[in-house]
């Protein structure tokens, strides 16, 4: 037992750092100049001004340095648990802009994987097994998957937004309210939450559904259900045991879902203009912000390590061949 | 298994159901709020991001309203009328070639109640000295500033310049020395300001990661001394992320007043979707700055000008007005010069040296000077039989600009010149721009002003630096032109005379150059809605302020537009 999660804890801490030094790496690849983008948009008159901007910048960045040092500087300062200060968002520290967005891309990311989750495969373990919900739930669930999200969160903001006028469709509370605990707030808050988490919702059930039905019936017409069925079980036991065995990929998949909750979901939050950490790390690229770049992937990275971590001890109980072959290789 | 996952449904859908009554009840925004609707204007157009700065001096990046509704200036200059309305400061006059006195306005206190004086612009001018102020070229032609008593200061200049002077009077805010002067040169110049204290009509109220929300304050000096009363209580000012939300809201009403180039605008004006523009008809915008094609003039072939003026005849104007802007902009006039600056424009020049937009115009140029399609490609060589193949930039994203681009890449190549369009990041283009390797780049960097002074010196600028940051990113070289320029800004701004016959030398030398080539005048957007206040600026009333929000148009009179505003008489 020791040694099979010791075995993957090596791996996760090797990846880790291959994954934050790639993250560093990329955005110093792209073309461009931060500094002089942000100078830019002050419009100096004066040239020598310009000048002097530039390199006080470029000195408080460490930009000016050779790229090793800048490297090992980024890893000091991330063990110090510092980020660095925001250069598009002058200066605003790195770490203030990412908690304040990431409750946001949370509260709207973890409610529609999980409940899509659920309902996708209560739904599609169903329609395995009846014709009627075959013929109409699953047909829905693939025009769902297929249809492009952008599209489909227009289409959600403008009709139920600007149409119906049931739900505001930007903005991640009411324009005129400050955060607070009140019931005012609150209900602002869901009401604005609505839109795009019923997109997401949409979006993925449909491949939930469809993940599920297909593994259902896969398992329902493999050997073992023959035999089983053969031997004269109850229908009840085979559907049990084929249900175990189809909610093994649905987990994996829930888990690469969960992994990446922290990326915020950028399409959502620039359809519906809602605050969050898709939105920043857009903007990041855009802006070439190195800074806030590295941060927002870190997060993602340790996101995805997480969840992939959670998934190996679930394995251990949900999957009887996992456990069987760890105690194998722990003689 | 299954068991467990049958009792979450009911509760999922009872989540659904209580978050869908939750908005029932409120309908469309939450009507009570920390802020009345019917108090408070919406904005939104200026900021792309959220905001992280209250510096007035970070000229780029504070946030809206910074200057203008908290820091001031000592006057605004009105460009609709061409008058400079004194603010901060009562009067002030040239006594001599030399020396400038102004008198500030008496009882005009901090919003922390300390008493605005003298010492506060002495020491503001003076910031210009720290290395990296934007306005550090001042001191090339001040001498010095000097509190001659608690409301006089006197400024005097090794150099009047006439025009840069008036545009610095209206253009920077003053910062109260009580506050500023304990403060590093560093954090005065990049410095977040979080706790802004000024003497404008608002102070700062909250701001989160889309909004920054300002507060009247009703010691407002104006109020007392010229009977200004700004009308909303608070201003939101919204971030904006996309043109599809900006146009959601401002079709919802929950943005009163939008700053953004929204396509296809004119439908929503003509429509009756309850969505206005200054003009009612075309061009519906007020004309903000020009739009330059900018030709790298240190590279081959840009640096003949006859070429360049080829390739300004060949530009099918008509297509992008009418079909890429749909009447939202208009040509802008041969000399680029903004409809503001009309009178300084010298039509005779005009007439005499402005090469016509026609393809037959640009073929002729070009075979009188040399250029031939000597390998029969279809594009013309340099008369050194060198093949052309020139590259336009405009920053991906930006779709008028770009799909002018492509207008702009076909009407060239209809006369035989090889123009591509590409679309590279704002970033990527910005560093091929400043340092002088593109060949090509579509430009808009001066805005309207007080003088044609900042129009030509963007124009002319010298010396040429290694990066060009702001100005001439053409590299264009005339030291003649550049002599014109400074003579230009020596000549008293009233003296309308004087100055039309410095800008017409200019003009003729522009005509004959083409060093820029301007295309059109963009616009000064601005889409606002009578839901809940009335009274905007528009052609059809006596409101004529700039309707806008931009960084640098509160002082351009945009501030006075928010006293023109008028409740909408409730509904039902």
């Amino acid at each position: 037992m020791r040694k099979y999660f010791g075995r993957k804890i090596f791996v996760y801490v090797l990846t880790f750092f291959a994954a934050v030094t790639i993250n560093w790496m990329i955005p110093r690849l792209m073309p461009g100049d931060p500094i002089q983008s942000r100078l830019a948009r002050a419009s100096l008159t004066d040239a020598g001004a310009a000048e002097a901007l530039y390199e006080y910048f470029n000195n408080m960045f460490g930009l000016d340095q050779p790229l090793w040092q800048q490297y090992l500087n980024f890893w000091v300062s991330l063990l110090q648990g510092d980020l660095g200060i925001s250069i598009w968002n002058f200066p605003t520290p790195v770490t203030e802009l990412i908690m304040g967005a990431v409750p946001y891309s949370l509260g709207l990311l973890l409610p529609s994987i999980l409940l899509s989750w659920f309902v996708g495969n209560w739904f599609g373990a169903y329609a395995a097994r009846s014709k009627w919900l075959d013929n109409t739930i699953l047909p829905l669930g693939y025009v769902l998957t297929a249809t492009p999200y952008m599209w489909l969160a227009l289409l959600l903001a403008w009709s139920l937004g600007i149409v119906a006028d049931l739900f505001p469709a930007s903005g991640s509370y009411g324009l005129s309210l400050q955060p607070a605990f009140t019931w005012t707030f609150i209900s602002s808050l869901l009401e604005h939450w609505f839109l795009p988490f019923l997109s997401l919702f949409l979006v993925a059930l449909g491949g939930w559904a469809i993940g599920m039905r297909n593994m259902i019936i896969y398992e329902l017409e493999s050997e073992y259900s023959n035999y089983l069925q053969a031997l004269g079980a109850p229908r009840r036991l085979i559907r049990r045991y084929a249900f175990r065995n189809a909610m093994l990929p649905q987990i994996t998949g829930l888990a690469v879902q969960l992994g990446t909750v922290v990326a915020g979901a950028l399409l959502t939050e620039i359809v519906f203009s809602y605050q969050g950490l898709g939105y920043l790390i857009l903007q990041a690229i855009q802006n070439q912000d190195f800074f806030l770049l590295q941060g927002a992937f870190l997060f993602i990275v340790i996101g995805v390590l997480i969840a992939n971590f959670i998934i190996d001890v679930v394995y251990v109980m949900v999957d009887p061949r996992v456990r069987v072959q760890m105690q194998g290789g722990a003689k | 298994m299954r068991n467990r996952y049958r009792f979450l449904i009911p509760l999922a859908l009872v989540s659904l159901m209580a978050t869908s009554c939750a908005s029932d009840t409120e309908g469309d925004g939450g009507a009570a709020g920390d802020y009345p609707r019917a108090e408070t204007l919406y904005t939104g157009g200026t900021q792309w991001g959220p905001p992280s700065t209250w510096n007035p001096l970070d000229t780029g990046n504070y946030a809206t309203g910074t200057v203008g509704l908290v820091y001031e200036t000592l006057f605004l200059f009105e460009p609709q009328s061409g008058e400079y309305i004194p603010w901060l400061a009562e009067s002030g006059e040239w006594v001599d070639d030399s020396t400038y006195e102004l008198k500030l306005r008496q009882g005009v206190q901090w919003s922390d109640g300390e008493d605005f004086t003298a010492d506060d612009v002495v020491f503001t001018v003076e910031l210009g000295q720290i290395e990296g102020s934007t306005y550090g070229n001042l001191w090339e032609w001040l001498e010095s500033a000097e509190a001659v008593d608690d409301h006089t200061v006197r400024f005097t200049f090794s150099q009047a310049n006439y025009a840069q002077w008036a545009n610095w009077l209206y253009f920077n805010a003053i910062v109260p020395e009580h506050i500023w002067s304990e403060r590093s040169d560093e954090e005065i110049l990049t410095g977040a300001n979080e706790e802004p204290v000024g003497t404008g009509p608002y102070a700062y109220e909250a701001h989160d990661q889309d909004r920054q929300v300002w507060k009247k304050r009703d010691e407002w000096w104006a109020t007392e001394a010229l009977g200004h009363e700004v009308a909303p209580t608070y201003i939101v000012d919204v971030v904006n992320t996309s043109n599809e939300a900006a146009l959601g809201q401002v079709l919802q009403g929950n943005i009163d007043m939008n700053n953004n180039f929204l396509p296809g605008v004119a439908q929503l004006v003509q429509g009756g979707y309850g969505v206005e523009t200054y003009y009612p008809e075309e061009p519906y915008m007020l004309a903000a700055n020009t739009a330059w094609l900018v030709p790298n003039t240190t590279k081959e072939p840009m640096d003949d000008p006859e070429f360049r003026k080829a390739l300004s005849a060949s530009i099918d104007m008509d297509e992008i007005v009418t079909n890429v802007y749909g009447g939202l902009v208009t040509e802008a006039n041969p000399t680029g010069l903004l409809p503001a600056w009309e009178e300084y424009i010298d039509t005779e020049v005009v007439e005499e040296y402005a090469t016509p937009r026609d393809p037959d115009v640009a073929k002729d140029i070009l075979e009188e000077a040399g250029y031939e399609d000597t390998n029969n490609d279809g594009f013309v060589e340099t008369p050194d039989g060198d093949p052309i193949d020139l590259t336009l930039i405009v920053p991906s994203g930006w779709t008028d600009w770009m799909e002018s681009a492509r207008v702009i890449s076909e009407s060239a190549e209809a006369v035989g010149i090889k123009v591509t369009a590409e679309f590279p990041e704002f970033n990527d283009l910005v560093d091929q721009r400043n340092s002088g390797e593109f060949d090509l780049v579509i430009n808009n960097e001066r805005q309207i002003s007080n003088t044609p002074w900042t129009y030509y010196d963007y124009i002319f600028r010298l010396p040429v630096q290694e990066q060009q940051t702001t100005v001439n990113f053409g590299r264009y070289e005339n030291e003649d032109a550049w002599e014109l320029v400074g003579e230009l800004d020596g000549v008293p701004v009233e003296d309308v005379e004087a100055v039309r016959e410095v800008a017409g030398e200019l003009q003729q030398i522009h005509l004959e150059e083409m060093p820029v080539i301007p295309l059109w005048y963009n616009g000064l957007w601005s889409q606002t809605s009578n839901t809940v206040w009335t009274n905007w600026p528009s052609s059809e009333t006596d409101n004529n302020y700039l309707p806008s929000t931009w960084r640098g148009y509160f002082q351009l009179g945009s501030i006075l537009m928010l006293t023109e505003l008028e409740p909408a008489p409730e509904e039902e």
